[in-house]
């Protein structure tokens, strides 16, 4: 393992052998997977709408660097600054110039997965500058130093007594009680008084529409709101793949997201933001930035394969289905976007030397392509980057960096044995005699044994049975 | 689903986890689909369908294996399957891994014959069972590509449905995945453990004396997490389990 890439056979042991952590898990998924489906009573419906949204993405991404012209040419006669950042530290640096030139002192911000992907928070931190989560996930996670544990709800590793206790430690006379209105109501007051004060409001984007210029926020809790209209300043950020193309696009899309993520039909929140305070209107930010990052984004689209990643509209609902990322919680994968869409996204971005182990961490059980609203075929791709893993110079950062010599000559053998009769019956057959003495030693073996018994070799394969019951070879 | 006319004659594709490990289930599929009139030719050449190695991104090794299937199954006669995930490799994959290569054209016309057994039993043959076995409670453990890339969700337990001694009990969490996964098993052996751990209490839960699948990969790791763990309760292939009914043993 080299020395800076994330360990997630080891944080996954760290996560499993936490009880509490399992059973949070464990309680949330189940309860999010029933509330989804309890959205989609109607099999016909489900289709139609998830063939609708799929659709209005896919032609988004036919047309994404023409979208992304007319996004640029709307939201700037709207009066939104765009800016374009190739990387994480020019869109870092594109926030502090803004920030700079605002004199700003504090910062409010809505979630947004981008940021996270950009480690904006520590970025301002190391430049005086203080930044504080209004989302209530988030607001938790910042206070407890640790990093969103899923994307829609960053902190669902945690229960109720554990926020209590948080809050206790981190916040000036909170009381200690076990009552999510309590809590509720404490982060409440704690926000609203930053809301005021605030220099500048940060947010994501669910959806930008080409045609109008408009971002769309959806958001449960009305600091999305807050962020991007109380401050002198709001900049959005968002990856290039969120553009759509027209307004009547948008409504498959935050009609599927809730409905996916959390089983809520619609969110409490739906913000259309097309630009700022204008001449005689008495609120709202007077300046408005869009910072639309690449981040890797251009090269997966470049590929027709992997290009569906980017189909992705940040639901959740793979995470909420997987069997992993259930067993395991977000933090193990130590990557800004945890389970099934982590597993494709991240080592694209990041590249396969640092995160060409992410695309093994799967059963392929399809869990997540049955549900994914937009149609991703995550597995597909999840199969592909694990042959770029192994195979040098293909279309993804850093491709065959998990090329083994050793591992490669496993396969050979193994397809040189299984591809000839003879050979494959003359292996099959000292399996079926010898195969059993194998001690539970050896490499694999052990890792099965832990919790299981020895695969137990027949004695006489199906071939042999077959052979002496007279069952036609032709 | 659609489906075809009863044919006269299938081709048998064991699998090689069948082959080794679990014969008796193979020849039990086998001996169903001789007891509805039909001529089952098992070619003697067959091993895997190449799925070990797609799955590990060695595709021009798992390209090798397949083709090495691909001339053993002429004509149109259809190609049953004991295994979900045999079968959705056939049928979703071999498709794409043949992709641009010169036989294509057969391994799309091959891939297109597949049937997994319980799916072939229901939909093609319409099977009627008569159970002659003692009273037994079991559950069925669906396996995630025969649920999810073969579309059987229902047949196999539509089928345990017709024995009349059989109280089918489902699982909580049906269509949660046992943790097998292949290479995932040996490579993330703790999340494995953890996720068979839960189907192994989910299986208790429903105080099934056997669980029956179609999938043998399913079965050594749930089969093994039984017996390692003492339980009551224990794995058979579906094949085996419905050829033990109708044959009161």
């Amino acid at each position: 393992m080299d020395g800076n890439a994330p360990d997630f056979a080891a944080a996954s042991r760290a996560a499993l052998a936490d009880p509490q952590l399992r059973g949070n898990f464990r309680r949330a998924m189940d309860g999010l997977m029933t509330k989804r489906a309890a959205q989609f009573p109607d099999a016909g419906e489900w289709h139609g709408v998830r063939a609708l949204a799929a659709a209005v993405r896919l032609r988004a991404l036919s047309k994404l660097p023409e979208l992304l012209e007319t996004l640029e040419e709307n939201c700037t006669r709207n009066g939104i600054t765009v800016h374009w950042a190739a990387t994480t530290e020019e869109a870092n640096a594109i926030a502090l110039d803004i920030l700079h030139k605002a004199n700003a002192k504090l910062v409010v911000k809505g979630k947004s997965m981008v940021t996270e992907e950009m480690h904006l928070n520590a970025v301002l931190e190391k430049d005086g500058i203080e930044v504080l989560e209004s989302d209530l996930g988030e607001y938790i996670v910042q206070l407890d130093g640790t990093m969103p544990a899923h994307i829609i709800m960053p902190a669902i590793h945690l229960n109720t007594k554990q926020i209590a206790h948080l809050f206790k430690r981190k916040i000036k006379d909170a009381e200690s009680r076990e009552d999510a209105a309590y809590l509720t109501d404490l982060a409440r007051r704690v926000l609203r008084a930053k809301f005021q004060a605030a220099d500048v409001g940060m947010s994501g984007v669910n959806a930008a529409v080409a045609e109008t210029g408009t971002l769309c926020l959806i958001e449960n809790e009305g600091n999305g709101r807050m962020c991007t209209t109380v401050p002198p300043v709001h900049i959005a950020f968002m990856g290039l793949e969120k553009v759509v193309e027209k307004l009547e696009d948008v409504p498959p899309v935050i009609s599927l997201l809730p409905r996916s993520a959390t089983g809520q039909p619609i969110t409490t929140y739906v913000n259309m933001i097309s630009g700022p305070r204008k001449d005689g209107e008495k609120d709202g930010p007077r300046e408005v930035h869009l910072v639309i990052l690449d981040n890797g984004r251009s090269s997966i689209y470049a590929d027709p394969e992997l290009r569906d990643t980017l189909r992705c509209i940040r639901c959740g609902a793979c995470m909420n289905h997987c069997p992993v990322y259930t067993k395991v919680g977000g933090h193990a994968y130590e990557a800004p976007y945890p389970g099934p869409i982590g597993k494709i996204l991240v080592p694209q971005i990041e590249g396969l030397e640092k995160r060409g182990a992410m695309p093994h961490a799967c059963t392929m059980c399809n869990a997540c392509v049955e549900i994914c609203p937009v149609k991703i075929p995550i597995v597909e791709i999840m199969g592909r980057l694990r042959v770029e893993a192994v195979k040098p110079g293909g279309a993804v950062k850093d491709g065959g960096a998990k090329a083994s010599r050793k591992e490669s000559m496993v396969w050979s053998g193994w397809a040189a044995m299984n591809a000839s009769p003879t050979a494959y019956r003359l292996a099959t057959m000292a399996m079926s005699r010898l195969g059993n003495a194998a001690p539970s030693s050896l490499p694999m073996l052990k890792e099965w044994t832990n919790v299981r018994t020895k695969p137990r070799f027949a004695g006489r394969t199906l071939h042999d049975l077959a052979r002496a019951k007279g069952i036609p070879d032709v | 689903m659609s489906t075809i006319p009863k044919p006269h004659r299938v081709y048998y594709f064991g699998t090689c986890l069948v082959d080794l490990f679990f014969p008796d289930a193979g020849m039990a599929g086998i001996e169903l689909l001789q007891s509805q009139g039909l001529t089952v030719v098992f070619p003697q050449g067959q091993s895997c369908c190449g799925q070990p190695a797609y799955n590990s991104g060695y595709r021009a090794d798992a390209l090798k294996v397949a083709r090495a299937q691909l001339d053993l199954f002429p004509g149109d006669d259809p190609i049953v399957v004991p295994s979900g995930s045999c079968a959705g490799m056939m049928k979703k994959h071999w498709p794409d891994l043949f992709r641009g290569e010169p036989d294509e054209a057969k391994a799309v016309q091959v891939a297109g014959r597949v049937w997994e057994l319980t799916q072939f039993l229901v939909h093609v043959l319409d099977v009627r069972l008569t159970d002659q076995g003692e009273p037994v409670r079991v559950t069925w453990h669906a396996s995630c590509h025969a649920q999810r890339e073969m579309g059987v969700v229902e047949e196999p337990k539509a089928l345990l449905r017709q024995l009349a001694n059989v109280e089918l009990v489902e699982l909580k969490r049906e269509k949660e995945c046992c943790g097998f996964g292949g290479t995932f098993a040996v490579r993330h052996p703790e999340i494995s453990a953890a996720m068979v751990g839960d189907k192994v209490a989910d299986i208790e839960d429903t105080g099934a004396a056997r669980v029956v699948s179609g999938d043998c990969g399913c079965l050594l790791n749930i089969g093994g997490a039984l017996e390692a763990g003492a339980k009551a309760a224990h794995g058979q292939h579906i094949a085996q389990f419905l050829k033990e009914r109708i044959h009161g043993r």
